[in-house]
C-alpha cells in the first residue's frame, strides 16, 4: 500500500533530515512509527501525502508515485487520511460542516449524502450530539475524533497518524486510542506515529524505531518489544517503559 | 458671535446635499471598498504565493502606492486613464472616461495596496497547520484558500477593514478635485453660491464625524460577535 525507498530529505546539505529511509505498510496491516523527538518521524509521515517535499527516493501509495510532478496530489491525498497533533479542525465550521466540506468540495458528493454520511461516523466517535457546535467548544478529545471522523469521511484506503495523543491531557489520551484500536481491528491500514507504547502493543503489526532522521529498527512487534536490536532502541524503550 | 448665522440653509440644502451628495460619497465608499478588498487579496495571495516573480510585483505595486499622495493619483488618473484607455483599446482618439469611473478606478487601485497588506497579516496569522489538513484532504491551493484560509483570514481582520474603509470615506471627499458633487462637494457648492461658509462647513464636519463615529462603534460591537472563539 506504501512503499518507501531510499528517501532522503535535508534543508541544506549539512543539515539532513532523513537519511535513506526505506521501509512499506502493506494492506490491513498497522505500523506504528517511534522515536525520540527531532527523529524525523513526523517528517517521514507527512513525505507519504507529500506535505513535506524530499529531495531523492521513491514514495508511492497504491502504485501512485507521490514525488512524481505528474501525480494529481490533491487526489491522491483525498485518499490518504491523516490526523495531526493539533487536530487542526476548521474553527469557523460547525463540527457537521468539518465532515461534509471535503465531500462536497473534493468528492463531490451532494449535502445530502455528505451530511448523512458525517453524522454516521460522528455517531460513530461518541459525538453526534456535538455536530451543531463550533471546534471550540469541544475539549481536545472530542476535537480529535471530529479529525478522525473528518478523515474517515473521505473513505481513506490507508489513515496517517502523526503524534495524535500527544497534544491532549492524560484523561483524553484513551478516548481517542479506543477509536484508533477500533478503526485498526477493522482492517484499515494504518500508520501511526506516537509514543503510545501500549497502543503498539495491542494493535501494531510492526514497529519502526527512529533516530536522526534513520530507520534503525524496523521489526515484527514481538521482535521490538521482546529485544530490540539495536542499543538506541533499547536505550529509548527502556526510559519510556520504566515508569 | 453666532449671531448673524443662518442655519436654515442647510435645511433648504438637506435634499441636494444628500440625494446627490451622500449618495455619490457611500457609492463610491461602497465599490471602492469592495473593489478594493478582492483587489487587495488577490495581491496579497500574489505576495504569499511561492513565485517570486509575482510576490516581487505585489510589493513594488503596494510601496509604489502607498509613497504617493491619494490627491496626487486621483488627478494623474483622471488624466492618464482616456489615454490608457486608447492604447489598450487601439481607438483613434482619447476615451472619455466619466469622472465617476475615473474616481472609482483611483480608488480601487489605491485602497488595494492598503487593504493588500491587511489581508496579507490576516493570512498569515492562520496556523499553518490549517492549510496542511485542508491540503489532506483533497482540497486544492484555490479551494484551501475560497474555504479554509481567506473566511477565517477575512474574519480575523474585519475591525481592521471596516476602520480603513471608515478612513476610505473620508478620502473620498478628495474627488474634490474633479469638481465632482460628493457630499462635501456639494456642501461647498452651497456655501459659495449662499455665501455661507461656516454654517455649511461646519454642518459636513459634524455629518462626517457622526456617520464615523457610528461606524467605529459599530465595529466594536461586530467585533464581539464575529470573531472565531479559539
Amino acid at each position: 500500500m506504501i512503499e518507501i525507498s531510499h528517501v532522503n530529505k535535508w534543508y541544506t546539505p549539512s543539515f539532513q533530515v532523513l537519511t535513506d529511509c526505506t521501509t512499506s505498510v502493506t494492506k490491513g496491516e498497522v505500523v506504528v512509527v517511534c522515536g525520540p523527538s527531532g527523529s524525523g518521524k513526523s517528517t517521514l509521515i507527512k513525505c507519504v501525502n507529500a506535505l513535506e517535499p524530499f529531495q531523492s527516493g521513491d514514495i508511492s501509495v497504491d502504485g501512485t508515485k507521490v514525488n512524481d510532478p505528474k501525480t494529481n496530489l490533491p487526489k491522491l491525498r483525498s485518499r490518504v487520511g491523516m490526523v495531526f497533533q493539533h487536530f487542526e479542525l476548521f474553527p469557523h465550521l460547525k463540527i457537521i460542516d468539518n465532515l461534509c466540506l471535503a465531500q462536497q468540495k473534493v468528492l463531490d458528493r451532494s449535502r445530502d449524502k455528505a451530511m448523512a454520511k458525517g453524522m454516521q461516523l460522528l455517531e460513530r466517535v461518541g459525538l453526534k450530539e456535538q455536530a451543531q457546535k463550533y471546534p471550540a467548544n469541544l475539549s481536545g478529545g472530542q476535537q480529535q475524533r471530529v479529525a478522525i471522523a473528518r478523515a474517515l469521511a473521505m473513505d481513506p484506503i490507508v489513515m496517517l497518524f502523526d503524534e495524535p495523543t500527544s497534544a491532549l491531557d492524560p484523561e483524553m489520551v484513551s478516548e481517542v486510542l479506543d477509536v484508533m484500536v477500533d478503526l485498526a481491528h477493522e482492517g484499515m491500514t494504518m500508520m501511526v506515529v506516537t509514543h503510545e507504547m501500549g497502543f503498539a502493543r495491542k494493535v501494531a503489526n510492526r514497529v519502526i524505531f527512529m533516530d536522526r532522521g534513520e530507520i534503525v529498527e524496523d521489526a515484527a512487534k514481538e521482535d521490538f518489544f521482546g529485544k530490540p536490536r539495536s542499543d538506541r532502541a533499547q536505550k529509548f524503550l527502556s526510559k519510556i517503559l520504566s515508569h | 458671535m453666532f449671531g448673524n448665522l443662518d442655519f436654515d440653509v442647510i435645511r433648504r440644502a438637506l435634499p441636494y446635499l444628500f440625494y446627490e451628495g451622500m449618495t455619490f460619497t457611500l457609492t463610491l465608499t461602497g465599490l471602492a471598498a469592495l473593489g478594493g478588498l478582492v483587489f487587495g487579496t488577490a495581491l496579497a495571495l500574489m505576495r504569499l504565493s511561492g513565485f517570486k516573480i509575482l510576490g516581487r510585483i505585489a510589493g513594488v505595486y503596494v510601496d509604489f502606492m502607498r509613497s504617493l499622495p491619494l490627491v496626487l493619483v486621483i488627478f494623474w488618473f483622471y488624466f492618464l486613464v482616456p489615454y490608457i484607455g486608447q492604447w489598450v483599446t487601439g481607438a483613434s482618439r482619447p476615451i472619455s472616461v466619466g469622472a465617476f469611473a475615473s474616481s472609482l478606478i483611483t480608488f480601487i487601485m489605491f485602497e488595494a495596496a492598503y487593504f493588500s497588506e491587511i489581508m496579507r497579516a490576516g493570512i498569515q496569522s492562520i496556523s499553518r497547520g490549517q492549510p496542511a489538513a485542508a491540503n489532506a484532504l483533497g482540497l486544492t491551493y484555490a479551494q484551501t484558500m475560497r474555504y479554509v484560509v481567506l473566511p477565517q483570514a477575512f474574519r480575523n481582520m474585519l475591525p481592521v477593514l471596516i476602520t480603513q474603509t471608515i478612513v476610505l470615506f473620508q478620502d473620498t471627499s478628495l474627488v474634490y478635485v474633479l469638481s465632482i458633487t460628493d457630499f462635501l462637494g456639494a456642501a461647498s457648492k452651497v456655501a459659495q453660491r449662499d455665501g455661507r461658509l461656516v454654517e455649511m462647513y461646519l454642518f459636513a464636519a459634524v455629518v462626517y464625524f457622526t456617520i464615523s463615529c457610528i461606524a467605529s462603534f459599530g465595529v466594536r460591537r461586530l467585533q464581539a460577535r464575529i470573531a472565531i472563539i479559539r
